[in-house]
C-alpha cells in the first residue's frame, strides 16, 4: 500500500489542470435539462474535451479514448470538478453504456458507436424504466419481435433522462411470452426512429430532465442489440453495477462540495448555529471516506477483481452523503436558503438547487431500499 | 499510488485469524467470566510465539520491525473476536514507546511480559494490575513503574474483560525515561481501536446473519424480511466506508502530519461508530434474546461503547479534524497531500 502519487501521475495532473485551465468555459453554461440551448452548449462543451483528447480517457484508443487506467481517470476528475467544469451530458452514454459495449458490445459495434459517443456527436438516453416497472426491472413488458434482419419493437418507456433532447437510447426488451429475467434483450434505437414519441416529464425542479417514450413498430436492426438474445438482463446488472459505483459518482463531485461547504460555514459561523460545525466536519469526513473508498475500489480493479455487489454499498454512502452535505448548507443560510438564483438576495452558490438534485439520489439507479436488499442478500447471504 | 494490500500482509492477517477463531471463541469467554479473569495466559503465549506481540518492536529490541499497516490488520482481528488481552495497549502502543526510550529495559526482555500505559488523555489504566511494567507520564516526561510501586484502585468496567485501574504514583519511586512522544501513543492507539472497531461491528453484522438465517417467524426466515435486511445492510454499508479510512490512516500515520492526525481521528470516529451501529443492530435483530446475556452480541457493544470514549472522544477528534479542515487548503486534489510545514 502506498498512497502517494507516482512522478507520472503528478505529471499528468498538471497537464489536466493546465489544459482545464486554459479551456473551461468562464460563463456558466445553462442547464443540459433545463433548454434545447443549455443541452447543445453542453454537446459543444464535449467536443472541446474531445479536440483535447480529456473526452474518454479510460477506453481503448482505437474507439475513441486514451487507454489510461482508473487512478488517472480520478486524478482527472478531481481536476475537473475542481476547475468547475461543466456537467456531462453524454454521461449516460460514456459512463453507463460504454463500459458495457467495450465489455459485451462486437468490434463492429463499438466501432459503430463508442467513438461517436465519445465526442458527444450522439448523446444516449437511458430507456429502462417502464410504468410498471421501476425497481422491478425484471417485470418490462416492452417486446422485440424478431423480423427477418430487424426487430420490431414496441412498448412505453418512463423515467428515461435526458431522453427529451437526445439522439438515442438503450433500452429492455423482451421477447413476446418470456418471463421475467428471462427473454429479455437490451437493444439500441434512434430517438427519432418512425414510430418513436417521446413526451418531456418536468422534475421537481421544472427542468425536462425526463421523458416517456413510446414506440409502435418501431424497427431497428439486429445490430443493435448488445450482446446475445434474451442475455440483457445479466448485461444490464453489469451497467447496474457501473451506475451504482464508481463511474457515474466521482468522487471529486462531493470532494469540491463539502469544499465549498467548509467556506461557506467559515463565511457564517459567528451567526449560524455553532452545532452546524460538527455537520460540516460530518460532510468533509463523508467526502473524504467515499474517495478512500473508490482509490481502494480502483487500486483493486486495477489488481484484476470485478466489480460486485459492493458498488450497492457506494450509491447508498453517495446519496446520503449529497442530502447531508447540502441540508447542512441549506442550515447554515438561514432564511436565504430557500431563494433562487435569480433572487437578488440568493446565495451565489446555488445549495437549493442542489439540495434538490440530491433528493433524486435514493431513487435513481435503483432505490436504496433495492439496494439494501441487494447487499443483505448478495453480500451477506441473507435469503430473499 | 496503490491502496491494496501485499500478499505478506494477507497472509499475517490469516494467521492471526485463525489463531484467534481457534482460541478465542464465545466459550473461552465465558469460562473466562466464570472464573473472574481477563487474561489467558495459554492464549497470549501462543500469542506470542507468533510474533503478534514482536510486530511494531524494532529489531534492536527483539522486534520485528514491522508497519502499522500489518498490526492495523491484526488488531481487525482481535476486535473480531472482542480479544481479551491488551495485545493493541501493550504491543501496539506502550511496548513500542518503551522501545524507542529504552531498548535494552528488561521489561522488553520478556516476550511474555505485557506493558501497561497511562496517558493523559484517559483517567484509567487498563490492566495496570498484570503488566510487567506500567509507562506514566508527567510534565512531557515519560516515568516507569511497576505495579507495587503505585496504588492501584481497580474500577469496574461493563465490558467484563476491561480492567481498569486509577494509578496513584510518585514521581520519586519512579525510574525516568526522559520526554516521550505521547502524541505518537495517541495516534497508534487511536488507530489501533479504530481498527478493533472493524472487527467488533464485522463480528456483530456476521452474528445476526447467522441468527437471521435460523431463526423463523411467520413461518420465514426473518432474515428474508425487508426491515431485517435493511438493519444489516446499513451497518454493512458503514463498515465498507470506514475501512478504506482505518487502512489509509495506518498508511499515513508515519507522515505525523496535521493531515495524518486527521485521518486517525476520522478513522476513530467512525469505525467506532460502525461497531456501536452493527452491535445496536445486531441486538435488535436477535429481539428479547439479544438483550439476554446468553447470546454475544453484548459484548461487541460493549467493547465498542468503551472504545469510542477511550483515547480520545469523538468531540477531541472531530475538532482534530476541524483543525485540519480549517487551516489547511482542501478540495479534491488535496486527500493524499502532506501540507508544506508539519504543524
Amino acid at each position: 500500500m502506498d498512497l502517494t502519487y507516482t512522478p507520472e501521475q503528478q505529471a499528468f495532473r498538471a497537464e489536466a489542470r493546465a489544459w482545464l485551465e486554459a479551456h473551461v468555459p468562464t460563463a456558466t453554461l445553462e442547464h443540459f435539462d433545463a433548454t434545447r440551448e443549455g443541452f447543445e452548449a453542453h454537446r459543444a462543451w464535449e467536443k472541446t474535451l474531445k479536440s483535447g483528447d480529456w473526452g474518454m480517457l479510460t477506453w481503448p484508443v482505437e474507439y475513441g479514448g486514451r487507454g489510461l487506467d482508473l487512478i488517472q481517470w480520478l486524478i482527472f476528475e478531481e481536476e475537473y470538478y475542481r476547475a468547475g467544469a461543466p456537467g456531462r451530458v453524454n454521461q449516460n452514454g460514456i459512463f453507463l453504456l460504454g463500459p458495457t459495449l467495450i465489455e459485451y458490445g462486437t468490434h463492429a459495434q463499438k466501432q459503430r458507436f463508442l467513438p461517436s459517443m465519445a465526442s458527444g456527436k450522439e448523446i444516449w438516453a437511458q430507456a429502462w424504466s417502464e410504468p410498471q416497472a421501476g425497481s422491478d426491472l425484471a417485470g418490462v413488458r416492452a417486446t422485440c419481435v424478431a423480423d427477418g434482419e430487424d426487430y420490431i419493437l414496441n412498448g412505453h418507456k418512463i423515467w428515461s433522462s435526458r431522453a427529451v433532447f437526445a439522439d438515442w437510447a438503450f433500452g429492455l426488451f423482451r421477447t413476446p411470452g418470456t418471463e421475467r429475467h428471462k427473454g429479455m434483450s437490451l437493444i439500441f434505437f434512434p430517438l427519432d426512429a418512425p414510430g418513436v414519441t417521446v413526451n418531456a416529464i418536468k422534475k421537481i425542479n421544472g427542468h425536462v430532465g425526463f421523458a416517456e417514450i413510446f414506440l409502435e413498430n418501431v424497427r431497428v436492426p439486429a445490430f443493435n442489440r448488445l450482446g446475445d438474445e434474451g442475455q440483457g438482463w445479466h448485461i444490464c446488472m453489469a451497467t447496474a453495477g457501473f451506475e451504482r459505483g464508481l463511474m457515474l459518482r466521482s468522487p471529486a463531485r462531493y470532494q469540491v462540495a463539502a469544499a465549498k461547504l467548509a467556506a461557506l460555514w467559515q463565511a457564517h459561523k459567528e451567526t449560524a448555529d455553532p452545532a452546524l460545525e460538527a455537520d460540516v466536519v460530518r460532510a468533509h469526513m463523508n467526502a473524504e471516506a467515499y474517495a478512500l473508498n473508490i482509490y481502494q475500489t480502483a487500486s483493486r480493479l486495477m489488481a484484476g477483481a470485478k466489480i460486485g455487489p459492493e458498488a450497492s454499498t457506494n450509491k447508498i454512502f453517495w446519496s446520503e452523503l449529497d442530502i447531508h452535505l447540502t441540508q447542512t448548507a441549506l442550515s447554515i443560510l438561514g432564511p436565504v436558503a430557500e431563494l433562487t438564483q435569480d433572487a437578488p438576495d440568493a446565495n451565489p452558490v446555488d445549495w437549493i438547487d442542489d439540495h434538490i438534485f440530491a433528493l433524486a439520489g435514493p431513487i435513481y439507479a435503483g432505490s436504496n431500499e433495492i439496494q439494501r436488499n441487494i447487499i443483505a442478500e448478495r453480500m451477506l447471504g441473507l435469503p430473499r | 499510488m496503490d491502496f491494496t494490500l501485499s500478499d505478506e500482509q494477507m497472509m499475517f492477517a490469516e494467521t492471526a485469524r485463525t489463531l484467534f477463531a481457534d482460541s478465542c471463541t464465545p466459550d473461552h469467554w465465558r469460562k473466562m467470566m466464570e472464573a473472574g479473569a481477563a487474561h489467558d495466559d495459554a492464549r497470549w503465549a501462543s500469542i506470542v510465539e507468533t510474533g503478534l506481540s514482536l510486530m511494531l518492536l524494532p529489531e534492536s529490541a527483539g522486534g520485528i520491525d514491522l508497519s502499522e499497516i500489518d498490526f492495523t490488520l491484526i488488531a481487525q482481528e482481535a476486535g473480531y473476536v472482542a480479544l481479551p488481552e491488551p495485545l493493541v495497549e501493550s504491543a501496539g502502543v506502550a511496548a513500542p514507546m518503551l522501545a524507542a526510550l529504552a531498548p535494552g529495559h528488561a521489561a522488553l526482555a520478556d516476550p511474555l511480559a505485557t506493558i501497561a500505559i497511562a496517558h493523559p488523555i484517559n483517567p484509567f489504566v487498563a490492566n495496570a494490575d498484570s503488566a510487567a511494567a506500567i509507562l506514566l507520564e508527567k510534565e512531557g516526561e515519560a516515568y516507569l513503574v511497576t505495579p507495587d510501586q503505585v496504588t492501584l484502585t481497580a474500577q469496574a468496567s461493563i465490558d467484563p474483560f476491561r480492567r481498569l485501574f486509577r494509578v496513584e504514583w510518585d514521581a520519586a519511586n519512579a525510574t525516568p525515561l526522559g520526554k516521550a512522544d505521547w502524541d505518537l501513543a495517541l495516534d497508534r492507539a487511536a488507530l489501533f481501536n479504530a481498527a478493533m472497531g472493524l472487527g467488533l461491528a464485522q463480528r456483530a453484522v456476521d452474528l445476526a446473519v447467522d441468527y437471521a438465517k435460523e431463526r423463523q417467524q411467520f413461518g420465514k426466515p426473518i432474515g428474508s424480511y425487508q426491515a431485517v435486511k435493511h438493519h444489516l445492510a446499513s451497518a454493512q454499508v458503514a463498515i465498507e466506508f470506514a475501512r478504506p479510512v482505518v487502512m489509509a490512516a495506518a498508511a499515513e500515520i508515519g507522515h505525523r502530519d496535521m493531515q495524518a492526525r486527521a485521518r486517525v481521528s476520522h478513522a476513530k470516529i467512525v469505525a467506532l461508530e460502525a461497531a456501536d451501529k452493527a452491535a445496536r443492530a445486531s441486538i435488535q435483530v436477535h429481539g428479547a434474546m439479544g438483550y439476554s446475556w446468553e447470546v454475544d452480541a453484548h459484548l461487541f457493544l460493549k467493547r465498542a461503547l468503551a472504545l469510542s470514549r477511550n483515547w480520545g472522544t469523538p468531540a477531541f477528534h472531530r475538532a482534530r479534524i476541524a483543525q485540519r479542515l480549517f487551516t489547511q487548503p482542501n478540495g479534491p486534489e488535496q486527500t493524499f497531500a502532506r501540507e508544506s510545514k508539519n504543524a
